[in-house]
C-alpha cells in the first residue's frame, strides 16, 4: 500500500505541476486573476506531494519491504538503520526522486517566501519552476518508477555497495542535490525575468539568496566529498578528477561566477545580459552533471547507479531546457542593456577577469571531461587524467586567486592605479617572503606550482582582511563579514592543497609485527593484526602504536575489511590528526611469509583543504543571513514608508 | 562492443603480463632504496591508467594488475630506464588510454590549444568591451 501511495502521490504532483504551468501562463500572458490567485497554493501542494513520496521510499527502505523492487535490489535487512536510510537515494530511483522533491520544495518555497520581485516576474518564474520540473516528473515516472513492485517478493535484498555503507554518504549527496536543484531556481528566476523584460538590480537582489544557497550546499558537499574519497578509498588523494568530481565541480564554478556577477548587478546594475547567462549556464552543468553520473556514459570511482538507456533521456531534457532558455535570451537580448559603465581599474573589472578565469576553468573541465568520448567515436582510446587538468587548471586557478588577492581592494566604477599598488605592496611582500623562504629553508626541491600557490595564499590570507581594516568592527555588516571569511577560506584551501603537494612523505612496507618506521620525526610500530567482526563485514584489524620523541601519541587501528552482501573487500584507512598535518594508515593485503603491507603517508596541513572549504561555506552562509536580514529591513523601510505617505 | 573486446584483450594479456612479474611482484608495494629512483617511478604510477579499475591510476590502487604494474615499474627505473621509456613501452602494449598524461599525438592538439584559445578569445572580449565603454564615456 505505501509503494501504491507514493506513486499516486507523485502523479498527483505532476498534474498540479502541469496545472501551475497553465495558470502562470494564464496569469502573465493574460492577466487572469482566478490563475492568479490559484497558482501560490497549487506550487505548495505540489511540494508537499513530492516531499510525502520521498518519505515514503524512506520508509520502505527502513521496513526493508523486499515486495518492491528497489528496495531488493539496494538494501539488505541485515543493513544498520542509518544505511537502509540513506539507501533510499543511493540508487539511480531514489536519488531521481529525491531530485523532483528537491525541486518542488524548492519551488514552494520560492511561492512562499520570495518578496523582491515583482508580481509578474515572480509568477512567471513559478511557471518556468513548473516547466522544469514536468520534465523530470516524466523522467521519473516514465522511466524510473522508484515504486515498482517485485512479484514474488525477494527473500532479502541484494544490498548496497560496501564502499557506499559510510556516514558519509547519508548527506553527501543529498547536499549535492539541493545545491544542483537550487541552481535550477536561479535558472527559473532568469526565465522569468527574461519573459517580463525585467532584468535588472532587483532581480539580481532578489536571485542572490538562491544562488548563495544553492551554493553554499555545493561547496560544502564537494568539500564533503573530497574528504570521503580522501579517506574511503585509501590511498591518500583528496582530488582524482575523476568525471563524478568534475561532474560536481562545474555546477560550482559556474555558481560562484553567478554569484560575483549577481553581486555585480545588484550593487552596480551592470553585466545583466552576462548575468543572465551565467543563471542559464549554471543550471546547464547541473543537468550535465546529472547526465554524466546517471547515464553512466563515462567510467568512474563513483559510478555507482548507472545506466546508459536513461542518459538519453536526460540529454533531452537538456536540449530542451537549455536550448529553450538560449533562443529565448536571444529574442529578448536587444531588450536587456548592458547596464552601467565601468572603468578597466575598478572592482567591476577585476569581477570580470573573476568571471572570465572561472568560466575558462570551467570550459577546459568540461573539455577535459568529454574528449575521452570524442576520440573514442573516432575509435581511439586515451585517457584525460590528472596530469592534463593539474598542469593546464592549476596555473589558471592560481592567477584566480592573484586577482582575488587584488579585487576587494578596489573601489567599485573607478580606481585609481597608483592606490592600487600602495595597497597591495603589503599583501605582495608577504608573498615574497614566502617564496624567499620556501625555496631557502627547504631541504627538498619544491615544484614551482606549489611554491607560488604557498606564496600566493600568503599574500591572500591577509589581503582577504583588509575590506575590515580601518572600519568599525561591530557595525560592519554581517556579509561583508561572509565575503571576508569565504576569501580567506579559499587563502587556507590553497595553502592545504599547495603544502600536501610539496611536502608528503610516503613509506610503504612489508611489515611483521614488531617491525618500525620512521616517518615525519614520528615512529610507527606494527604491534598486532587480530580478526575483527562488524554488523555485516568481516575484518582484519592491524594495532599501530604512533610514538613522536619516545612519548607515546596514539594508537591506530585501519582495517582491511571483507563484506559478505556482495562480497567485497574495502580498506578502512585511519587519519591521526595533528594540528600541523595528518598520519594517513593503511592496512593492505596478507603476504605468503605472513607479512602485512602497510601504507604510511604524511600529510603536512593537509587538513587545510577541507578546514578551508568549510570557511567558504560558512562565509557564504553569513553572507546570506546578512543579505536576507538587508532585504527584510528595507522591504519593512519601504512599506511603512508607502503607510505614512498614505496616511498623509 | 569495444569495451568488450578490449576486457577480453586485457584478459589474454594479464598472463603474459603477470609471467614477466612473477613470483609475485616483489616491488608491488616496496619503495625503492634511492629516494630519486622512488620518486620517478612513483610519479610515473600516478600517471598510468589501471585498466582493470574505473578512474584510477596504478599508484591509487588495490587490484592485482595494478600492483603488478608498480612492480614492473620499479623495477624497470631500478635498472637505470627512463621514465617516458617505459612510458612509450606501457603505451605500445596497451595503448593511448594507459597514460593519463596526454601524449602530444595529433588527435590531442585540441585539447592542448584548448586553454589558450579560450584565455585568448576571452581575454579579447573582456578587453573589447572595457575599452568600447572608456569611448563610450570619454
Amino acid at each position: 500500500m505505501i509503494a501504491e501511495a507514493g506513486l499516486a502521490a507523485l502523479w498527483l504532483a505532476a498534474l498540479l505541476a502541469g496545472a501551475q504551468l497553465l495558470f502562470a501562463w494564464a496569469a502573465v500572458a493574460k492577466g487572469n486573476a482566478d490563475a492568479l490567485r490559484l497558482i501560490r497554493p497549487v506550487t505548495v501542494a505540489q511540494g508537499v506531494l513530492t516531499g510525502l513520496a520521498m518519505t515514503l521510499l524512506i520508509i520502505l527502505f527502513l521496513r526493508s519491504d523486499m515486495s518492491v523492487y528497489l528496495v531488493a535490489a539496494n538494501s539488505h535487512s541485515m543493513k544498520p538503520f542509518i544505511y537502509k536510510f540513506a539507501g533510499a537515494w543511493g540508487n539511480h530511483e531514489g536519488s531521481m526522486l529525491l531530485w523532483v522533491a528537491v525541486m518542488s520544495l524548492a519551488g514552494a518555497a520560492v511561492a512562499l517566501f520570495e518578496r523582491g520581485l515583482d508580481k509578474r516576474t515572480h509568477i512567471a518564474t513559478l511557471g518556468a519552476q513548473a516547466a522544469i520540473s514536468l520534465g523530470f516528473y516524466a523522467f521519473l515516472l516514465l522511466a524510473s518508477n522508484p515504486f515498482a513492485r517485485l512479484d514474488p517478493a525477494a527473500r532479502d535484498g541484494q544490498g548496497l555497495n560496501p564502499l557506499l555503507q559510510d556516514p558519509g554518504l547519508a548527506f553527501h549527496p543529498p547536499t549535492l542535490y539541493i545545491g544542483y536543484v537550487g541552481l535550477s531556481v536561479a535558472f527559473s528566476f532568469a526565465v522569468g525575468a527574461l519573459l517580463t523584460r525585467q532584468v535588472n538590480a532587483r532581480f539580481a537582489r532578489a536571485v542572490r539568496p538562491w544562488v548563495l544557497a544553492a551554493w553554499i550546499l555545493l561547496t560544502f558537499g564537494i568539500t564533503a566529498g573530497s574528504y570521503w574519497a580522501y579517506y574511503e578509498l585509501g590511498w591518500g588523494g583528496w582530488w582524482f578528477w575523476d568525471p563524478v568530481e568534475n561532474a560536481s565541480l562545474m555546477p560550482w564554478l559556474a555558481a560562484t561566477a553567478l554569484l560575483h556577477s549577481a553581486s555585480v548587478l545588484a550593487t552596480r546594475d551592470a553585466l545583466r545580459a552576462w548575468t543572465i547567462m551565467l543563471a542559464v549556464v549554471a543550471f546547464a552543468m547541473s543537468m550535465i552533471g546529472t547526465f554524466l553520473v546517471r547515464s553512466g556514459i563515462l567510467t568512474s570511482v563513483h559510478a555507482f547507479a548507472v545506466d546508459p538507456t536513461r542518459g538519453s533521456f536526460i540529454l533531452i531534457l537538456l536540449g530542451i531546457y537549455i536550448g529553450g532558455a538560449l533562443i529565448l535570451f536571444a529574442l529578448r537580448a536587444h531588450t536587456v542593456n548592458e547596464g552601467a559603465r565601468f572603468d578597466p581599474v575598478s572592482r567591476e573589472a577585476m569581477l570580470v577577469i573573476n568571471n572570465l578565469l572561472l568560466c575558462v576553468i570551467l570550459a577546459l573541465v568540461l573539455i577535459g571531461t568529454l574528449y575521452p568520448l570524442l576520440t573514442e567515436m573516432m575509435g581511439v582510446r586515451v585517457s584525460v587524467g590528472p596530469p592534463y587538468f593539474n598542469t593546464i587548471i592549476g596555473p589558471i586557478a592560481l592567477a584566480l586567486m592573484v586577482v582575488l588577492v587584488i579585487g576587494p581592494m578596489l573601489r567599485w566604477r573607478k580606481d585609481d592605479a597608483k592606490l592600487l599598488l600602495r595597497r597591495a605592496a603589503v599583501p605582495g611582500g608577504l608573498a615574497l617572503l614566502a617564496l624567499i623562504a620556501i625555496v631557502g629553508l627547504s631541504s627538498r626541491a619544491v615544484g614551482l606550482l606549489p611554491t607560488l600557490g604557498l606564496a600566493v595564499a600568503a599574500a591572500l590570507a591577509l589581503a582577504s582582511l583588509a575590506p575590515l581594516w580601518k572600519r568599525n568592527l561591530l557595525r560592519t555588516p554581517l556579509f561583508t563579514y561572509g565575503m571576508v571569511i569565504a576569501h580567506f577560506g579559499c587563502a587556507v584551501s590553497l595553502a592545504g592543497m599547495a603544502s600536501e603537494s610539496a611536502f608528503s612523505s610516503e613509506r610503504l612496507a612489508a611489515a611483521k609485527p614488531g617491525d618500525t618506521y620512521e616517518i615525519a620525526g614520528m615512529t610507527v610500530r606494527l604491534d598486532s593484526v587480530m580478526p575483527f567482526a562488524g554488523p555485516n563485514w568481516t575484518a582484519m584489524q592491524a594495532a599501530l602504536t604512533v610514538s613522536k620523541d619516545g612519548r607515546v601519541i596514539g594508537v591506530a587501528h585501519p582495517q582491511a575489511r571483507f563484506f559478505s552482501d556482495p562480497p567485497t573487500p574495502t580498506t578502512e584507512s585511519v587519519q591521526m590528526t595533528r594540528w600541523n598535518g595528518q598520519l594517513y594508515l593503511v592496512l593492505g593485503e596478507a603476504l605468503e611469509d605472513g607479512r602485512w603491507q602497510l601504507r604510511i603517508w604524511w600529510k603536512p596541513f593537509v587538513t587545510f583543504i577541507w578546514l578551508g572549504g568549510g570557511l567558504i561555506a560558512l562565509g557564504g552562509v553569513l553572507a546570506l543571513i546578512g543579505r536576507v536580514r538587508r532585504e527584510r529591513r528595507n522591504s519593512k523601510a519601504q512599506a511603512s514608508a508607502a503607510a505614512a505617505m498614505v496616511a498623509a | 562492443m569495444s569495451r568488450l573486446l578490449l576486457f577480453f584483450a586485457l584478459f589474454l594479456a594479464f598472463p603474459a603480463f603477470a609471467q614477466t612479474a612473477l613470483p609475485p611482484a616483489p616491488y608491488a608495494d616496496r619503495q625503492l632504496d634511492d629516494p630519486a629512483m622512488e620518486a620517478k617511478a612513483t610519479a610515473l604510477m600516478h600517471t598510468i591508467r589501471c585498466l582493470t579499475c574505473q578512474s584510477q591510476s596504478i599508484a591509487d590502487s588495490n587490484a592485482s594488475m595494478a600492483s603488478d604494474m608498480r612492480s614492473e615499474i620499479r623495477e624497470r627505473i631500478a635498472r637505470g630506464e627512463e621514465p617516458e621509456h617505459i612510458r612509450a613501452w606501457l603505451i605500445e602494449r596497451y595503448g593511448d588510454w594507459i597514460s593519463y598524461q596526454p601524449t602530444v599525438e595529433p588527435i590531442l592538439w585540441p585539447l592542448w590549444a584548448a586553454p589558450l584559445l579560450l584565455l585568448g578569445a576571452g581575454g579579447a572580449l573582456a578587453y573589447g568591451r572595457i575599452r568600447r565603454r572608456r569611448n563610450a564615456k570619454s
